[in-house]
């Protein structure tokens, strides 16, 4: 069996018990968000040496999928990418030793408990009321005083329920929901931010969610809280993540036959050389920039 | 007018006759007598007037699709993006500290406030929020709420306007050049100020500086009673404006309503004082709040709060009194901008003293200058929303960082944007002229809107 059927294995199991409690959003389709949940194929343990950035994204892959059956996050750093050189060039017979510069980019790791004041207490109330906790919120990130909840993305509308419901939770505002694309993030390109506020208790956590590009279905939280109706919208404008559920997901800010979605990272920004008397300025996205 | 769908498709330049959809009339300023018998003759009183995204009591290019029953509203909703710019985009391809010229074109009427939510957030992200120094907050602040009377008062300027009431906008916008004036002195531009900066502001008050506020303040405190004598209790404003576009709390909270509207159902949701930032809780004002949850409450909740700025720009001007000459950039050379500017007769540029000392004096001044002109500073990876209260609302800004030199992605939660959502609650079931006045009380900036 190939590590890829294994996740699917598990993806299948996990959906089976839940279906109950999560009425599915997509009428007429299966539910199965998928067997790429919550897998982030960038983890690498600190100090691992990174070779050449494609050597080193396939040996994290497999070190992920090895990982995580038994240790999921714990003192494990999240990589976003390998940055090599200094400008972005290659092969320019750079001879200044900067070409040679890798770097790698780490997300801020999984929190270990106690997350510290109020975060615990939301924490433990969620996992009193999620029986399943460990498989709804599969990681939590306390980074600069912010509490950031990754939830398994076919939880998310009822947990967002309950997060608004509960009277020890009372998230009852959201802020916004907002779009990330990570390219690097193989099987999880595509993030929702979801920014939530209990003015009862005067708190703020962010819910993160992600889905692969290729099957990019989030279930849509509008049910819970109405004004995300435009803020899904947007996302969807946005990154083409299809909120399932919404009640009228279509474009807002780009008219509505516009192809393609403009703030993903393999959309370009645009743009014409200008050329001053005589030299050439290249448009932004293809200007010398440092990496 | 037996022919007339005929003769639309004739004489309609734009070709949008569809009989699916019914007859469409094109409005272009010809006789209306045609379109009156037309409609009369159809004896259908249902008809969907596109309002926008060019016209005058629109805020801007807003695009209003009502449902019309007579003069009643059976369905409204929203065309929004006739100005969108790709501002979030762009920011991706910019240093982070130019990340601030773009965030602030967004609500053009409230710039200081994107471009504080957008600096609160990277400085969070660089964990130097306990370092920025105390006169730079305190710039800040003052800034803040000298934007807020401004905006405040091109609210209440234009909703006027559009109600008829000329001399409340012609007056309004008398005040606000005043402020812009100051803002001019301050910044070198009325407006795009680009002034916050990562780690402090991009320069220290000018030497007439603080007189120029303190005759602002001293002016504002002269004609703001005005707009209270010309409105609060006349009857024809209060005619148009009580008991229009009523949203009560449970309402405000699902649509996520913030703002003047929120405050307007007796809610005191200020995050200066829920979730002080900038040293906001070391200032002393009220939060205003009433109870009657209408356009005349909003109003009422604007022309107050201009008063409450007034009292913090005042502490303001006292406490900038007492710090003169200390720093208003973070002191470390990695990340503050390594110019003192100065403004000459065209613009904003490098001070004399500055050039000077990294030409003749400093190597090191010169390569951080170099650097951080060139290359900008990098920031550790990783997320941050610090979200402040401008003039209409909640403003985040959601920073996330892949540790580079550029913003990985910058979204701001706007708070036109998102109060735009009630519009339909605001004004289905109302009269038309009503819609005038329900949008106007929600106060959309539509650069805001639609980034």
């Amino acid at each position: 069996m190939s590590p890829a059927d294994g996740d699917r294995t598990a993806g299948e199991a996990e959906s089976a018990g839940v279906r109950a409690a999560n009425p599915s959003n997509r009428p007429g389709e299966s539910d199965d968000y998928s067997a790429t949940e919550g897998r982030r194929t960038g983890t690498v343990t600190p100090g691992e040496p990174a070779v050449g950035s494609e050597q080193t994204e396939a040996a994290t892959a497999e070190i992920d999928r090895a990982g995580t059956l038994d240790e999921p996050s714990g003192s494990r750093t999240e990589v976003l990418s390998t940055r090599r050189g200094m400008f972005g060039v290659r092969g320019s017979g750079d001879t200044s030793g900067y070409g040679g510069l890798n770097k790698i980019i780490e997300f801020p790791p999984a929190a270990e408990r106690p997350y510290g004041g109020w975060f615990d207490q939301v924490a433990d109330r969620i996992g009193q009321l999620v029986p399943n906790s460990s498989e709804v919120i599969t990681k939590v990130v306390v980074f600069r005083g912010e509490i950031t909840f990754h939830v398994a993305r076919r939880h998310v509308a009822t947990l967002a329920r309950m997060l608004r419901d509960d009277p020890h939770l009372r998230f009852e505002f959201c802020s916004a929901v907002s779009g990330v694309h990570y390219p690097a993030d193989t099987g999880a390109e595509l993030h929702a931010v979801y920014h939530l506020q209990s003015m009862t208790h005067n708190r703020r956590i962010r819910l993160e969610v992600s889905c692969p590009d290729d099957d990019p279905h989030i279930p849509s939280v509008v049910g819970t809280y109405p004004t995300a109706d435009w803020h899904e919208r947007e996302t969807y404008d946005m990154f083409g993540i299809v909120f399932d559920g919404h009640p009228a997901l279509t474009r807002i800010l780009m008219p509505d036959d516009w192809p393609g979605h403009p703030q993903r990272k393999d959309y370009p920004l645009g743009g014409i050389p200008v050329e001053y008397k005589g030299a050439t300025v290249p448009p932004p996205d293809q200007r010398r920039s440092y990496s | 007018m037996s022919t007339d769908q005929q003769t639309d498709r004739q004489t309609d330049p734009y070709g949008a006759s569809d009989p699916a959809e019914g007859t469409v009339y094109t409005v272009t300023g010809q006789d209306w007598d045609d379109i009156v018998n037309a409609q009369a003759e159809r004896e259908d009183e249902r008809i969907v007037v596109n309002m926008g995204p060019q016209h005058p009591s629109t805020h801007g290019v807003l695009r209003l699709i009502l449902e019309l029953e007579g003069e009643s509203i059976t369905e409204a909703r929203c065309g929004i993006g006739y100005l969108h710019t790709g501002i979030e985009k762009n920011m991706e391809f910019r240093t982070w500290t130019q990340g601030v010229t773009f965030c602030t074109r967004m609500d053009y009427l409230s710039p200081f406030s994107q471009e504080t939510s957008y600096c609160l957030g990277v400085e969070r992200l660089l964990d130097i929020e306990d370092d920025i120094p105390e006169r730079a907050k305190v710039i800040r602040v003052m800034m803040l709420e000298l934007n807020r009377i401004s905006s405040h008062l091109v609210c209440i300027a234009t909703g006027g306007m559009e109600i008829g009431a000329l001399t409340v906008m012609t007056i309004g916008f008398r005040e606000r050049e005043k402020v812009l004036d100051v803002f001019e002195l301050i910044t070198g531009l009325r407006m795009n100020h680009a002034y916050v900066r990562p780690g402090g502001v991009a320069q220290d008050l000018p030497p007439k500086g603080l007189d120029a506020v303190r005759d602002l303040v001293a002016w504002l405190k002269k004609h703001l009673p005005e707009y209270a004598a010309f409105c609060n209790a006349n009857h024809i404003f209060k005619g148009r404006l009580v008991d229009v576009g009523h949203l009560d709390l449970a309402g405000c909270l699902a649509l996520g309503i913030t703002g003047p509207p929120l405050r307007a159902t007796g809610y005191d949701w200020d995050l200066r004082k829920k979730q002080p930032y900038l040293g906001y809780e070391t200032y002393d004002f009220d939060v205003i709040t009433r109870t009657e949850a209408d356009s005349y409450a909003r109003f009422r909740i604007r022309l107050d709060e201009m008063w409450e700025s007034l009292r913090i720009v005042e502490q303001c001007v006292e406490r900038l009194a007492g710090t003169e000459g200390q720093p208003v950039m973070v002191d470390d050379p990695k990340i503050a901008w390594p110019a003192q500017m100065s403004i000459g007769h065209d613009g904003m540029g490098n001070s004399n003293e500055h050039l000077k000392h990294i030409m003749g004096e400093s190597m090191e001044s010169l390569i951080h200058h170099f650097k951080l002109v060139t290359e900008g500073f990098r920031v550790p990876a990783g997320q941050a929303y610090v979200p402040v209260e401008s003039p209409r609302g909640e403003l985040g800004a959601h920073v996330v960082s892949d540790g580079g030199t550029k913003p990985f992605r910058a979204h701001f939660r706007d708070p036109s944007f998102v109060n735009l959502q009630a519009m339909p609650a605001l004004s289905e079931g109302g009269m038309v002229s009503d819609v005038i006045v329900a949008v106007a009380s929600l106060d959309p900036v539509m650069g805001g809107v639609d980034r």
